[in-house]
């Protein structure tokens, strides 16, 4: 029995490497589509967030299936929400698939692990909602359509001036890069905005799924705060809102785009009416044609959803920039890919004008501040940073 | 700190660690008689709580008939899990059965993300829970003060079972020496049944107060708990169902006041348990409660 | 077989393996390059914990928290310091460290020695317990040292991670390094210390008797383990070019324990075979995670989350029905090669399937 079951793995071992050599052929023998890369966290801790971007990928392949007279054809490799992983799926695109271009990844690290293979092999790849600076930082092969997050940082941090709050409480998420580059970024905003070196009043931290804050709220509570920013995931955040409420605490909750999924309404209930967030997109004033397109048929796809995540707005944006790259190329060379895609300029997406500057990054100084009204995100303003 | 700031701090660690302590029980019992960290546990309440979720949304029952589903289902799932993972290993070294414990806790966290998706959902909450009672500035909700009354009076019938029942009487033989409990005409495997049936059973009702408490369901939520309870566990005196309670609420409490003194420490509160665990092992390893056992030759 | 021809065996196995990586190098893809390579430091970090946890019989699940030490000694250490400012780009980096550049190899062992050091500060104190509060304890460790790394940002730039690590691409670094703790391993496992190691794996209280030192043998094993780990965490760092936090969750201590079990806990051998099996079987597994479709119709059973499904059902198969894994405790030795031959002689009619691996 031990024998047998020897033979067998040695089998599925030497299968794994014939898998591997074999992929090659495929791709020379259908050259007429074109296939594009989703590089997607579908299983682990960023499954939700991959999830909405991917939808959104699927939701523009379906609307534009062809480009040059090809078919295009998307590879979706699930990075597992796990480094090493991520690497292998990147290189196993890049290798195996022979894709023309990348898209994603939700959760700027797994982004950065697959930075230097795509600049090592020269495929360009375009991010969806990864926000930080990291990212792009010296690589010329990684591009986004998504702002980053000292902006989102500095814009949540000029709203909650603009209301009036002088005294800020901060609860991050320190596990998450995100999180903790919008909070600092918005102390540093904030500080300077109010003129008060001691206008952040608490700073808590907490760990990727803990699930009991009420020891940093009791501390906040006694320092009376105008205003919480609590940047991160939107799972611990709702849970933060709902026990800072049962805590006693009336504070408006601020935060980022993180926030905007079904989930955190859901797990949030009627605590999180009223907790205003920054976003890329705003699905009910869509800014042009695409947008308008995008939302009608992103309803029809996905009919039970209450409102369009800005992440599929970002991901059906990575989608249609890469094609449009493409045309302009008049070719499915990643190379070619490339230089259309540092070059593109005024480019209309569903989440407004895309212009891809020096770094690699969109550059966008427009954010969406939503808020929670009866259950639904709702659109409460639009700020501009110069 | 003022004192109404003080007495929240304690509010809220004797409701967090109240549930630490429903769920150490499990872990200690089963350590108790198997000599086993049954690291599946924490994803036995995660399944609970899933159970608990998919009951009272999709299939909309009462809250007080989804409870008596969980509990039997998840009593049926630590049965299952002991028969086929545990079981088999029964005379194995400790190490091939723990190896058998990461296994089946791996394997449930991802038959979860598998059935379920790793999208956390929301779990189902009613007002008269977490109605909120304000007690002369200090915030109390309703479930803080039900949950430890939940687990002092499981506790009290556990001791009642442990300490009167035939049941019990054969439980603390098997843990005192498991040949001479064979030998004396104990169904050890039924003893072994039921003593899973019993942690499930408290890993379902804990499932339940924390989905109240924590309003949220995902694959990874019982990983945390899990360890952490475990610790618990330790730190009372692995095997004694007091110190277990005992154990969670210094955990809770120990957790929750880091934080108030040391807010700036706030992000290395998940460390505490581990340390905690360290030096309990150091100092006394038989944990508060624990008797001194000699190790077997 | 005599000695000569044994090391003339081991020498020809040397060069083909040699030969391999020349042709690998050469021909093969980034791709298969990176299983390869992946398959080399996984070899390394199986065989750590396998010494602790299969020769000594010590039940350690802190993998991680080592291999987070090595992976950082080599990114903070490696990084340009040109690179860092932009890196450490919310809070500046150490004063002291941001200045100090150290090239690879040499933080490669800074990191294994800093990893053996801790092993020692822990090991002092958690050694002394039994077996499955041993596992609990390190566990802990390993968590703890997560926590830290997450919240020191002017260390390790907290969350973030680093990146910019100058990575490797070929195969050279991580086969030689396999190559050489292959060759240590074996060395040490027949050295006096190994059968120590493994007297007290079979028996503490005999072994106690037996002369001895229970505490100190364990804390060199832990210690050698630890090193290990460290030189594994560092290549992989290496390979990945970046490190953050999360990348050590005490659940990756769940690979090499996969390994270690599937290979057989107590064989070398073993645990090289099982390295390959698992790195290219979760690879090659990868179609289960793919929508599959049969006449048009798809089966809803193919999704993402399957693998990992079949993967840990596979995990427990072995843990239930073979406990012994592979190879048990045994090893392939040219001996063993060349009785399996002469029954394949002697038996034609047998069909079965074996490798080879140098002893």
């Amino acid at each position: 029995m031990k024998k047998i079951l020897s033979v067998l793995l040695c089998m599925c071992m030497s299968a794994s490497i014939l898998v591997g050599c074999g992929g090659s052929k495929e791709a020379a023998a259908d050259a007429d589509v074109i296939k594009i890369g989703v590089f997607e966290p579908l299983t682990g801790a960023n499954a939700a967030g991959g999830e909405l971007e991917v939808e959104g990928m699927k939701l523009a392949n379906k609307l534009y299936p062809e480009v040059l007279g090809k078919k295009v054809e998307l590879v979706i490799a699930d990075n597992k929400s796990d480094k090493a992983e991520a690497t292998t799926a990147a290189a196993r695109l890049i290798e195996k698939d022979k894709v023309s271009a990348i898209l994603g990844s939700w959760g700027s690290s797994l982004s950065i692990a697959a930075g230097d293979l795509v600049k090592n092999n020269k495929v360009p790849a375009i991010g969806a909602s990864c926000t930080n600076p990291m990212v792009t930082q010296g690589n010329d092969y990684y591009f986004r359509v998504c702002f980053l997050d000292p902006f989102q940082g500095t814009v949540m941090a000029n709203y909650a001036f603009k209301q009036g709050y002088k005294k800020a409480a901060i609860i991050q998420e320190v596990s998450n890069d995100y999180a903790v580059g919008l909070a600092k970024f918005f102390t540093d905003a904030f500080v300077k905005l109010t003129g008060d070196e001691s206008s952040i009043v608490e700073v808590g931290n907490y760990n990727t799924n803990d699930q009991d804050f009420s020891g940093i709220l009791t501390n906040i509570k006694e320092k009376n705060p105008d205003v919480i920013f609590a940047p991160g995931n939107f799972t611990e955040s709702a849970l933060i809102i709902k026990q800072a409420r049962s805590l006693g605490i009336t504070a408006p909750f601020i935060g980022g785009d993180t926030w905007e999924t079904s989930e955190f309404i859901q797990v949030g209930g009627k605590e999180v009416e009223g907790a205003v967030l920054s976003t890329f997109f705003d699905d009910t004033a869509p800014a042009n044609d695409e947008a308008k397109k995008f939302v009608e048929e992103y309803k029809k796809e996905y009919p039970n959803r209450e409102s369009v995540a800005a992440v599929s707005a970002l991901g059906y944006d990575a989608y249609i920039l890469t094609l449009k790259a493409i045309e302009t190329a008049g070719s499915a060379d990643p190379q070619k890919i490339r230089d259309a895609i540092a070059a593109t300029k005024d480019f209309q997406g569903v989440t407004g004008k895309i212009t891809i500057n020096e770094q690699g990054d969109a550059d966008k100084n427009t954010a969406v501040i939503k808020t929670v009204k009866d259950g639904k995100f709702t659109y409460l303003d639009t700020v501009v940073i110069e | 700190m003022g004192l109404q700031t003080f007495m929240q701090h304690l509010a809220n660690g004797i409701s967090l660690g109240s549930l630490y302590a429903l769920i150490a029980i499990g872990y200690t019992m089963v350590y108790g008689i198997l000599r086993l960290i049954n690291f599946a546990h924490g994803d036995i309440f995660m399944m609970a709580a899933y159970l608990a979720f998919f009951g009272m949304t999709i299939f909309s029952m009462p809250w007080y008939v989804a409870f008596i589903m969980v509990i039997v289902v998840t009593v049926i799932l630590g049965i299952l899990i002991e028969k086929a993972a545990y079981r088999p290993l029964r005379d194995a070294p400790t190490s091939s059965v723990l190896i058998s414990a990461i296994g089946v806790s791996f394997l449930l966290e991802n038959l979860a993300t598998f059935l379920f998706s790793g999208k956390p959902r929301a779990f189902p909450t009613f007002e008269t829970m977490t109605y909120s009672l304000d007690m002369q500035g200090v915030s109390v909700q309703v479930l803080t003060i039900i949950v430890p009354i939940v687990t002092l009076i499981i506790l009290f019938i556990l001791l009642f079972v442990i300490n009167r029942t035939k049941l019990g009487m054969a439980m603390r033989a098997v843990s005192k020496d498991y040949e001479i409990a064979k030998v004396m005409g104990i169904k050890i495997n039924n003893i072994i049944a039921y003593t899973f049936a019993i942690g499930s059973a408290l890993a379902a009702i804990g499932a339940f107060l924390w989905g109240m408490k924590y309003p949220q369901v995902s694959p990874l939520m019982g990983v945390m708990p899990g360890l952490k309870c475990f610790i618990a566990a330790v730190i009372g005196g692995i095997g004694n169902i007091k110190g277990a309670v005992l154990g969670g609420f210094i955990l809770g409490l120990a957790e929750v006041l880091l934080v108030a003194f040391f807010g700036q420490l706030t992000g290395y509160r998940d460390a505490i348990a581990f340390i905690l665990l360290i030096i309990i092992l150091l100092v006394r390893p038989t944990g508060l409660l624990g008797e001194k056992t000699a190790e077997k030759v | 077989m005599n000695k000569r021809t044994k090391l003339l065996l081991n020498i020809a196995a040397l060069v083909v393996v040699i030969l391999f990586i020349i042709i690998a190098n050469e021909l093969f893809d980034s791709y298969i390059k990176r299983i390869l390579n992946l398959c080399a430091i996984y070899t390394i970090l199986g065989l750590s914990m396998n010494l602790v946890n299969g020769f000594t019989g010590l039940f350690s699940l802190g993998q991680a928290g080592f291999m987070a030490i090595g992976a950082y000694t080599v990114a903070i250490f490696t990084v340009p310091i040109e690179a860092r400012s932009l890196i450490f780009y919310l809070k500046p980096m150490n004063a002291f460290l941001s200045g100090i550049h150290i090239p690879f190899v040499p933080a490669l062992l800074l990191g294994g020695v800093i990893a053996a050091l801790f092993a020692w500060l822990i090991g002092a104190p958690v050694l002394r317990l039994r077996g499955d509060y041993l596992a609990i304890a390190t566990l802990g460790f390993s968590e703890i040292i997560r926590i830290v790394f997450t919240n020191a940002q002017t260390i390790t730039n907290g969350a973030l991670g680093i990146k910019n690590i100058p990575t490797i691409s070929n195969l050279w670094w991580t086969w030689s390094i396999a190559l050489l703790t292959i060759f240590f391993m074996i060395l040490l496992i027949h050295s006096s210390y190994g059968r120590a190691f493994k007297a007290i794996r079979e028996d503490e209280i005999a072994a106690e008797a037996m002369g001895i030192g229970l505490f100190k043998h364990k804390v060199i094993s832990f210690m050698i383990g630890a090193f290990m780990a460290a030189i594994g965490g560092g290549l992989f760092a290496a390979l990945l070019g970046t490190v953050d936090p999360k990348q050590f969750y005490f659940t990756l201590t769940y690979n090499f324990l996969l390994i270690i079990v599937l290979g057989g806990m107590g064989s070398i051998s073993g645990t090289i075979i099982s390295a390959f099996i698992v790195t290219g079987g979760l690879e090659w597994l990868r179609f289960l995670d793919e929508p599959m479709s049969i006449g048009g119709i798809n089966i809803a059973l193919f999704r993402p989350g399957l693998r990992m499904v079949v993967f840990s059902i596979l995990l427990m198969i072995v843990v239930l029905f073979y406990r012994n894994g592979l190879m048990g405790q045994r090893e392939i030795t040219w001996e063993a090669i060349g009785e399996f031959f002469k029954k394949l002689r002697t038996r034609k009619t047998r069909n079965a399937k074996g490798g080879a691996k140098v002893e």
